[in-house]
């Protein structure tokens, strides 16, 4: 039997998507927890004890149990505290989840950002492609209210984050639309969806600093 | 409740061996068929339109993609016998850490050692064999990764153990020297059945790196 008594301590950054999915999901179950803010890029003492391998926020902390990784925090979340679940009962509703999870992580992410910031054959072919990716999404949350369902749930987290939060201030910044509302209307329609929800809607980092920052964060990345 | 079980999948592939395995750990039976990567079949693309890849499962045709998602998928519905993952969360989120650390860097750093020369191939070595021992120093004196059962992380690594000889020979090591507490904990998990069956031989996977290295003519 999982414990769910004792302190939770979360390692995050306000401008990082994985920390703050990780909130969303602290929020919703209502767990309570410490938050420590890491000034990234400078790595504390404390992170790189904690994640000696990836030194990456987040890491979460419950009593002597150290976590990295948001999808695997989210997962023990999950698991410990069975309240407001997150990822679905059924093992092929569960596995779906977690193939949307990681297609948003790994190639939405590279699409949605890397791709677009390095742009090696022209912008233009960079969106094309880029929506060729959201396109997979925009089908799989047709007729939905949530990727969850009527509810959100471990995608919405994950696209919840990056998506609208994340990757859209980028967008905003470099003034492009990479996913507009004519031609991903279902997608548009979720980002309402999302923001209407208070979980989410406490994690969302402040708009234009985060404009900014994803700007430096992308021009660190070209020199890269 | 009938089960129709098909994996798609390609021989060499030691992400459709993570599969093999698992299925075999719960005495699934299945259908076992071998794509042409190079040829792709309309099954493939019809059940894996996002990444075209192998493996796919297909379980009463609903299809599931990705090597460690099947094997958390068979686990949680063969929940019967030969657990996979360990059942409390914080020693499963271990499991899967590793598992997704392999992932990340084993696959880059292995092709590197066979399929590029000079400082690119040299760098990868260093790379690969780094990777290995940071492997084998969280296995510790485990007989496997999660301690006196064979699990998830051993299902996640040991597809590679039939790639080393081919390391071995295009990179010019000799990982038992190495790392050999690794190389005994492979040949426990060879003992398994499960295992023996689904790993290729060693030589007939050499046999196809040649072929792939004559291909893209690296020499």
């Amino acid at each position: 039997m999982a414990e769910k008594e004792g302190k939770i301590k979360l390692l995050g950054c306000w401008a990082s998507p994985f920390s703050r999915r990780v909130e969303m999901a602290l929020k919703l179950k209502g767990i309570p927890y410490e938050y420590l803010e890491e000034a990234l890029p400078n790595k504390s003492p404390l992170l790189l004890e904690l994640n000696p391998i990836h030194k990456k926020v987040p890491v979460l902390v419950h009593n002597d149990k150290i976590l990295p990784e948001s999808h695997l925090i989210l997962e023990y979340i999950d698991q410990t505290w069975s309240n407001n679940p997150i990822l679905p009962q059924d093992p092929y509703e569960k596995a779906m989840a977690r193939f949307w999870a990681k297609f948003i992580d790994e190639q939405i992410l590279t699409v949605g950002f890397r791709s677009l910031v390095k742009a090696e054959k022209g912008r233009e072919v960079a969106i094309e492609e880029a929506r060729e990716k959201f396109a997979f999404l925009e089908k799989e949350v047709t007729g939905k209210d949530f990727f969850g369902g009527k509810t959100i749930g471990f995608v919405d987290m994950v696209a919840g984050s990056i998506i609208p939060f994340c990757l859209a201030r980028l967008w905003e910044g470099m003034i492009i639309d990479v996913i507009p509302e004519d031609e991903f209307p279902e997608l548009n329609r979720w980002i309402k969806n999302l923001k209407d929800i208070d979980c989410v809607r406490e994690c969302i980092p402040h708009r234009e600093k985060q404009i900014e920052h994803m700007m430096k964060v992308s021009e660190r990345y070209k020199l890269a | 409740m009938a089960n129709e079980v098909i994996l798609l999948d390609f021989w060499p592939s030691m992400f459709g061996m993570r599969t093999r395995i698992a299925l075999r750990e719960k005495g699934v039976e299945f259908e076992y068929r071998d794509e042409d990567l190079w040829n792709k079949s309309p099954l493939l693309l019809e059940t894996n339109p996002v990444h075209k890849k192998v493996p796919v499962l297909i379980h009463n045709s609903k299809p599931v993609c990705e090597s460690t998602i099947q094997v958390q998928y068979i686990d949680e519905v063969w929940s019967d016998k030969n657990p996979i993952l360990p059942s409390d969360p914080y020693q499963r989120a271990q499991a899967r850490f590793w598992v997704d650390f392999i992932d990340e860097k084993m696959y880059d750093a292995q092709r590197k050692v066979w399929g590029t020369k000079g400082e690119e191939q040299e760098t990868g070595k260093k790379e690969f064999i780094e990777l290995l021992k940071t492997l084998e120093s969280e296995l510790g004196d485990k007989t496997y990764f999660g301690g006196d059962d064979f699990g998830y992380v051993d299902i996640g690594l040991i597809g590679f153990y039939s790639w080393f000889h081919a390391y071995e020979k295009y990179g010019n090591l000799n990982i038992e020297s190495e790392c050999p507490k690794l190389i005994a904990w492979a040949k426990t998990c060879m003992q398994r059945e499960s295992v023996a069956k689904s790993l290729p031989d060693s030589e007939k996977v050499i046999e196809f790196v040649t072929e792939i290295r004559k291909k893209f003519m690296i020499e």
